[in-house]
């Protein structure tokens, strides 16, 4: 497995997604000799899982069962450990396109954070780009480095540790594009500038705060960016569902108007048809909102050199 | 080559050398570059009212008159100067607020003064475009929704992805893209023949078509159940040819309507496509009456040749694609088309390995809701999702913050999920996805058979 490749078997070594049902997994370091505690019993990495095909159904002890995934960046963002706040895959998407990135871009990234969105950029320019990443925190960027070592993409990836405001990237004129997570974005823009390649790329920022934004469009102006653009994304998940409607009873004159109107539209309704309106109820399948949704990530600011 | 944009009509030779982003103004006919930064025109009246309690919109407040503009504009006068004049006969411009001024600078340049920008394609620029002026074309798919499409599918070079799309090759493209050259593609196609209109937009480089395959869908039942032949072809070439050609056609229109985003190596790469489809077309003629016409019967022997030579390539070509399907060990499956979802999901998806994303696109919710289900009844699918996303622009200005007036109003919905491997036999009792058998064909034996 990697990253950036898909293996067929689950190998010593890898991080394979544990998956349990209905959203729930976790990752797990493969490694001989070692054993993983779910809810369906215990896991025997060295029987259960090494030499197994990714996706199969594996036996735990106590005969539940779960599926061993390959891992993605997808996958790992929805399972990682958090060391920050995360971008998710929703605004991940948006940004991957927004940035035109393909193999072999040259990316800068500042922070690194935990990482979510490094990994998702590292799989999109892989296997002739790079991604420059700079995170301030010492603890983080070291953690960063291990994982990239882990997931086998550290020969994509360049962790530097230092305040991108102060020193900007560590690198100029090398970029295809940059992206900013920082609270205040405004003070890189200028090396964001420095750090896009001299004919030019796009930059985006991300920002929870319209105040935030209102601060970096104006220096990406002054920088002499060109087609500013702020949006926003939000997902809607809908769970889907059979909902039966029970048909209400309007006394004798609904009574002809109900055994004509819905009866020959939904056979499976139980009880004999015509006999019985009390029961009568109207099925149908819907796509239904999630009863809670995120409806704020943050707005994502982007903008051209040319 | 004469282009129309937007009610100009201009030729892009002057545009060659430049880098792209570059902006240039239209004049009669050729193009003409103005430096990247105008100075900001001069409006020293920094006089400004506050509110508009006294501006009476009284229909009189510009003194030039529709005639006067109409003969300022044909003594071929900047339209800078334009516009400053029109300030400047406004009566009312003082007493408007700054930020008002501000408004009815900018919608009178964006009148007067001509500008165009000549960008280098990409999925974001293409796919944008599409959105805006052909959204039937492309099933309404907008281009965030597109963004998620590719997230989701896991696409990044080395993959072997399946696509099946009508949507002008749109999804191809985008699909090409990320895939950088590296890894293969097979096109699954209705019809006669694969529509890659979008596609070509793109100006990709010769090698990044050296791994895409086409396969025809209306044999992929054949290929599951071990019937496939390639003795009999889904259609003659010509029918192929017809429909690429019209594809042409419409591609070239596409180009004169929006030219917004188009570029000299482009337009160069489909005159010179139009002109491949004009040789072909002329070649069926002759083929079709090539009993007389002495003097044109060598020729015509030349061409029955060469139509033999690409049927025959055509047919290995097709061959080499159903090998690849039938080692049904495919790394991702997209799907973005106006037919219905469920038959090509249940179908396609045994081409697909185990532990692989797959991405479903409807511009209606419905059909996904009942292809849901029916994933679930066949089961060897995990973490389906059905989802939509809300695409919401803002304006940021000094004090003018807000969200765009306008925003569009859906972009689709997916539905996605990674496949695993299917239970052998009989489905575990205590199964969380009760996986009912509905149709327990020996097809699907088979299938499973060859993955595990």
């Amino acid at each position: 497995m990697s990253f950036i490749e898909y293996g067929d078997t689950i190998k010593d070594g890898d991080t394979a997604i544990v998956f349990l049902g209905h959203e729930s997994m976790f990752p797990v370091k493969v490694q001989h000799g070692t054993v993983t505690q779910t809810k369906y019993g215990v896991i025997r990495h060295s029987t259960d899982l090494i030499g197994k095909k990714y996706g199969s159904k594996v036996t735990c002890s106590k005969g539940g069962w779960v599926f061993i995934l390959h891992p993605t960046p997808e996958l790992w963002t929805m399972n990682l450990p958090h060391r920050t706040q995360i971008l998710y895959s929703t605004d991940i998407s948006v940004i991957t396109m927004m940035l035109e990135l393909k193999p072999g871009s040259i990316v800068c990234e500042s922070g690194t954070g935990s990482g979510s969105l490094s990994h998702a950029l590292i799989r999109t320019v892989a296997p002739t780009g790079h991604l420059y990443t700079v995170e301030f925190h010492q603890q983080r960027a070291e953690k960063a480095r291990e994982e990239f070592r882990e997931h086998r993409v550290e020969h994509l990836v360049t962790v530097t540790n230092q305040d991108v405001c102060k020193n900007g990237f560590g690198v100029s004129n090398i970029a295809d594009a940059v992206f900013l997570d920082i609270p205040s974005p405004w003070e890189a823009i200028g090396h964001a500038k420095s750090a896009l390649k001299a004919e030019g790329g796009r930059i985006c920022s991300f920002s929870p705060c319209i105040e935030q934004v209102q601060r970096t469009c104006l220096a990406m102006e002054e920088y002499g960016f060109t087609e500013i653009n702020t949006l926003e994304i939000l997902l809607r998940v809908y769970n889907v569902r059979t909902i039966s409607l029970q048909i209400p009873d309007l006394g004798k004159a609904a009574e002809a108007n109900s055994s004509t109107g819905f009866d020959s539209s939904d056979p499976s309704n139980q009880g004999s048809p015509s006999a019985n309106l009390q029961q009568g109820t109207v099925q149908f399948k819907s796509g239904v909102p999630l009863r809670e949704m995120v409806g704020h990530t943050g707005y994502l600011t982007f903008a051209t050199k040319s | 080559r004469k282009i129309i944009f937007e009610k100009q009509w201009f030729y892009l030779d002057n545009a060659i050398g430049h880098i792209y982003g570059t902006t240039f103004e239209v004049t009669s006919g050729g193009n003409l570059q103005p430096k990247q930064e105008v100075e900001e025109t001069t409006t020293e009246t920094k006089e400004a009212g506050t509110d508009n309690r006294n501006i009476v919109d009284d229909g009189k407040s510009q003194k030039l008159t529709h005639d006067d503009i109409k003969a300022l504009k044909d003594k071929g006068i900047k339209g800078q100067e334009i516009v400053q004049q029109l300030i400047e006969n406004s009566t009312t411009f003082r007493d408007k607020t700054e930020f008002a001024q501000d408004k009815y600078i900018k919608k009178k340049k964006k009148k007067y003064e001509a500008v165009i920008t000549i960008v280098k394609p990409s999925t974001r620029i293409l796919s944008t475009m599409y959105y805006a002026r052909e959204p039937g074309k492309i099933n309404h798919l907008r281009y965030d929704t597109l963004a998620q499409m590719l997230t989701l599918g896991n696409v990044r070079a080395g993959s072997k992805m399946i696509v099946m799309e009508t949507c002008a090759g749109l999804v191809l493209g985008a699909v090409m893209e990320r895939m950088g050259g590296y890894g293969s593609i097979i096109q699954m196609y209705p019809g006669g023949g694969p529509v890659r209109a979008a596609t070509s937009c793109f100006g990709f480089p010769k090698p990044f078509l050296d791994n895409l395959h086409e396969f025809p869908l209306s044999k992929v039942d054949s290929l599951l159940s071990g019937t496939f032949s390639t003795e009999t072809l889904p259609s003659e070439p010509e029918d192929n040819m017809l429909v690429e050609e019209e594809e042409i056609n419409e591609l070239t229109e596409e180009k004169q309507t929006s030219l917004h985003e188009t570029e000299e190596e482009l337009t160069t790469e489909a005159a010179m496509e139009i002109k491949q489809a004009e040789e072909q077309e002329t070649m069926d003629i002759n083929a079709d009456d090539a009993e007389f016409k002495e003097n044109k019967e060598k020729e015509n022997k030349e061409n029955v040749r060469e139509k033999q030579r690409k049927q025959w390539e055509r047919r290995k070509k097709l061959i080499e694609t159903a090998a690849l399907l039938r080692e049904k060990n495919a790394d991702g499956l997209i799907v973005a088309s106006k037919f219905h979802p469920t038959p090509l999901l249940l179908s396609l998806l045994e081409f697909v390995a185990p532990s692989r994303p797959f991405v479903v696109y409807c511009q209606y919710k419905e059909p996904l809701l009942e292809c849901y289900t029916k994933l679930r009844e066949r089961g060897g699918v995990i973490n389906l999702k059905l989802s939509e996303t809300w695409l919401r622009n803002y304006q940021v200005l000094p004090d003018r913050s807000h969200p765009k007036l306008t925003m569009s109003g859906g972009g689709g919905y997916l539905l996605s999920g990674i496949t695993v491997v299917l239970d052998k036999g009989k489905a575990d009792p205590s199964s969380l996805e009760a996986l009912k058998m509905e149709e327990p064909s020996s097809k699907r034996c088979k299938v499973q058979d060859l993955n595990c």
